[in-house]
């Protein structure tokens, strides 16, 4: 059914992700298909991570976790940088989807509201332009 | 450069030892996140909203008491300059020594963001983007008119009334002699735009840089200040210096705007016989803003990266144009000329104490390094922000050494130009003409003057963009506590912000009165430039080479 899933998370934010990724766990093991956490920071310090060495390792402990929470069998970590996190999250997103050839993307989502009309949500963008299935998990 | 740093899955190639500075503080700890209306946004507790208020409440101040508040700001502008001109003329000569002995030492090879780190931007776009938000505007208006300024008043000899000299010539002047005279006012002229004031940028860039991308602490003024006063910066301390900062830049910006526009809208009455009038000014405030908003809006790469690049074409286009349709063999011959006449003079241009030349040395020399410097934690800020991979050599060579080079060629070609066409051509327009048109007035004596002006002022206008969004850009990630990856709407926010502030004080005045206040902020941080020299030798003694 599927290849590969790409979960992008926000490392700052795990609490609000916890239902995608119950959602991308379980699909991972229905399927018996690999997941890649996919972050994308800025190479200035963040409130996650002081540069993108320790930002990697991060991302890489934070996959483990999962592994290890799910009983995972295969689940990798994709760190990236960004100079503009704000602006290129969603297009690196996008590029991490081809780079890791995952052919579908569990990603979460706040319930859309009157903001979206003029900057549309991260996984809005996703699901819009990403050439994958998206599973958009509010 | 792309998005991302090379190696299949984005990052993970080691960046190599740095080493990180221990501090309890955690990036975004003292940040909230309120909801104001719909938009989430993610700003530093105090820093935002003192700032912002602070803000307002002078615009509100200098409206409503017009009249009281200018010669008040002006007076505070004048004492500093005036009384602590050896102050900043000793600061501005140790910045540039530091910054050629960092070229120099074995300290030079320390790269930025760790031993193995790639640079994040290509030699060319990096350049670009130091350049438009560094200077390009100032280049535009004062690379015809200093030259002149400084030429005749050196011309024109010294005045003496009552044992103190009246007259502005640098230094003893020349007078009757002319050839003498356009060394001197070239050599002041690059002295101003040279090594100085691109000493002032590279020192607080670098030291960011090295204390964001090397120690690991949030890429905001405060963090310069930390071997100094320690875990404090996180505090209070902290808080005056970062409401330092946006404060000076958003005035700034906002009275270079407000003064620009109305510059652009002299320039558009003499090219087309557009109406120069308030209705003008605000479409183009209104338009620089809304085309800094769309660049803030696509981002640093597709947006910022992108303008500055089509800038510096259009620059280097027009750079190309005057020194072909000019005096070609002058300026080539004139560019040697300057430096060797730059270099002769810079150390009795640069000595602090016992000049002769008052008027010039506080009235010009001290008033551009108080200006340089209050410039410097948006420019510095954003020169860091883009100097991730390079040596520290790399850097100072490419911030320091490059520009000012271009610095020289540039006022060789704009103001040499002007001069020998009152010299050698008896063209006295553009020795007559009101500071806004001289660019123009010297453009019209070349041919296809309605093409080359009309690039003059896309440009005036471009360079205002590349100064507006990167401004929004440093002063979003100050407010946002380091952070650079705060919601997009609290950029828009400060873009905006930043031509309403333009539009109120270009209708309701004030203009004059708040560049001086801007311009006073230059004396609190030359000292936090001093500790910063300090902070980024002692910082970069601990990085592995």
């Amino acid at each position: 059914m599927y290849r590969r899933i790409m979960v992008p998370v926000d490392l700052a934010h795990i609490a609000g992700l916890d239902k995608a990724l119950k959602t991308a766990a379980g699909l991972s093991k229905q399927y018996g298909v690999p997941v890649s956490y996919v972050g994308v920071a800025a190479a200035a310090p963040g409130a996650v991570a002081h540069n993108p060495a320790e930002f990697a390792a991060k991302l890489d402990a934070f996959a483990k976790d999962q592994a290890a929470a799910h009983g995972l069998s295969d689940a990798s970590a994709a760190p990236y940088t960004s100079h503009d996190p704000s602006v290129d999250l969603d297009q690196t997103l996008l590029k991490a989807a081809e780079d890791t050839g995952a052919d579908l993307i569990v990603m979460g989502s706040h319930i859309p509201g009157f903001p979206e009309h003029i900057f549309t949500s991260n996984a809005g963008y996703v699901a819009s332009h990403a050439k994958v299935s998206v599973f958009v998990v509010r | 450069m792309s998005e991302e740093t090379a190696g299949g899955q984005g990052i993970p190639q080691p960046e190599g030892p740095t080493n990180i500075i221990e501090t309890e503080y955690e990036i975004g700890q003292d940040n909230i996140q309120p909801k104001l209306g719909p938009f989430g946004l993610d700003i530093h507790n105090p820093v935002f909203v003192i700032s912002g208020l602070t803000i307002v409440a002078f615009v509100i101040l200098t409206l409503a008491f017009q009249n009281d508040v200018e010669p008040l700001f002006e007076d505070l502008r004048g004492w500093l300059t005036s009384n602590l001109a050896w102050f900043f003329l000793s600061a501005g000569n140790i910045f540039v020594i530091m910054c050629l002995v960092l070229i120099v030492t074995p300290l030079g090879s320390v790269r930025i963001g760790g031993k193995d780190a790639k640079p994040d931007y290509g030699y060319l776009g990096w350049f670009a983007m130091l350049f438009a938000a560094g200077m390009g505007i100032g280049l535009m208006f004062f690379g015809v008119s200093e030259p002149i300024s400084h030429y005749n008043s050196a011309l024109a000899g010294t005045t003496v009334e009552n044992g103190v000299r009246t007259d502005w010539a640098p230094l003893g002047a020349a007078a009757g002699d002319s050839a003498e005279a356009q060394r001197l006012g070239m050599a002041a002229t690059i002295f101003h735009w040279g090594l100085h004031p691109w000493a002032i940028y590279a020192v607080v860039a670098l030291a960011l840089a090295i204390f964001s991308y090397n120690k690991g602490l949030p890429l905001t003024m405060r963090s310069v200040c930390y071997p100094i006063f320690g875990d404090r910066v996180w505090g209070w301390t902290g808080h005056v210096i970062d409401t330092l900062a946006v404060f000076a830049t958003l005035f700034g910006l906002a009275t270079s705007l407000g003064i620009g526009a109305t510059q652009a809208g002299a320039g558009l009455e003499f090219l087309f016989g557009l109406p120069n009038n308030n209705a003008t000014m605000v479409f183009l405030i209104l338009a620089i803003t809304g085309v800094a908003l769309v660049s803030v809006v696509a981002g640093l790469d597709a947006g910022v990266k992108r303008l500055s690049e089509i800038n510096m074409l259009l620059a280097i286009a027009l750079l190309s144009f005057v020194i072909l349709a000019g005096p070609t063999v002058a300026i080539v011959s004139g560019f040697f000329t300057n430096l060797a006449a730059y270099a002769q003079y810079l150390p009795a241009l640069s000595m602090p104490f016992g000049r002769e030349d008052a008027n010039f040395s506080q009235g010009w020399t001290a008033f551009y390094w108080a200006w340089w410097i209050s410039w410097s934690p948006f420019v510095g800020m954003f020169i860091a922000r883009v100097s991730r991979g390079r040596t520290v050599r790399e850097f100072m060579i490419c911030v320091l050494l490059i520009p000012s080079t271009v610095s020289v060629l540039w006022m060789t070609a704009f103001g040499g130009t002007a001069i020998s066409q009152i010299v050698n051509d008896g063209y006295q327009a553009v020795a007559g003409a009101p500071l806004e048109l001289k660019l123009f007035e010297m453009l019209a004596a070349l041919p296809l003057t309605q093409i080359t002006s009309f690039i003059g002022i896309v440009l005036v206008i471009v360079f205002f963009v590349t100064s507006s969004d990167s401004g929004s850009l440093v002063i979003d990630t100050i407010t946002a506590g380091g952070k650079i990856d705060a919601p997009v709407s609290q950029r828009v926010f400060w873009a905006t912000f930043e031509g309403l502030v333009a539009i109120a004080l270009l209708l309701g005045g004030g203009l004059a009165a708040l560049q001086a206040m801007a311009v006073s902020t230059g004396f609190p941080f030359t000292i936090v430039l001093l500790l910063a020299c300090f902070a980024i030798i002692k910082g970069l003694m601990d990085e592995p080479r």
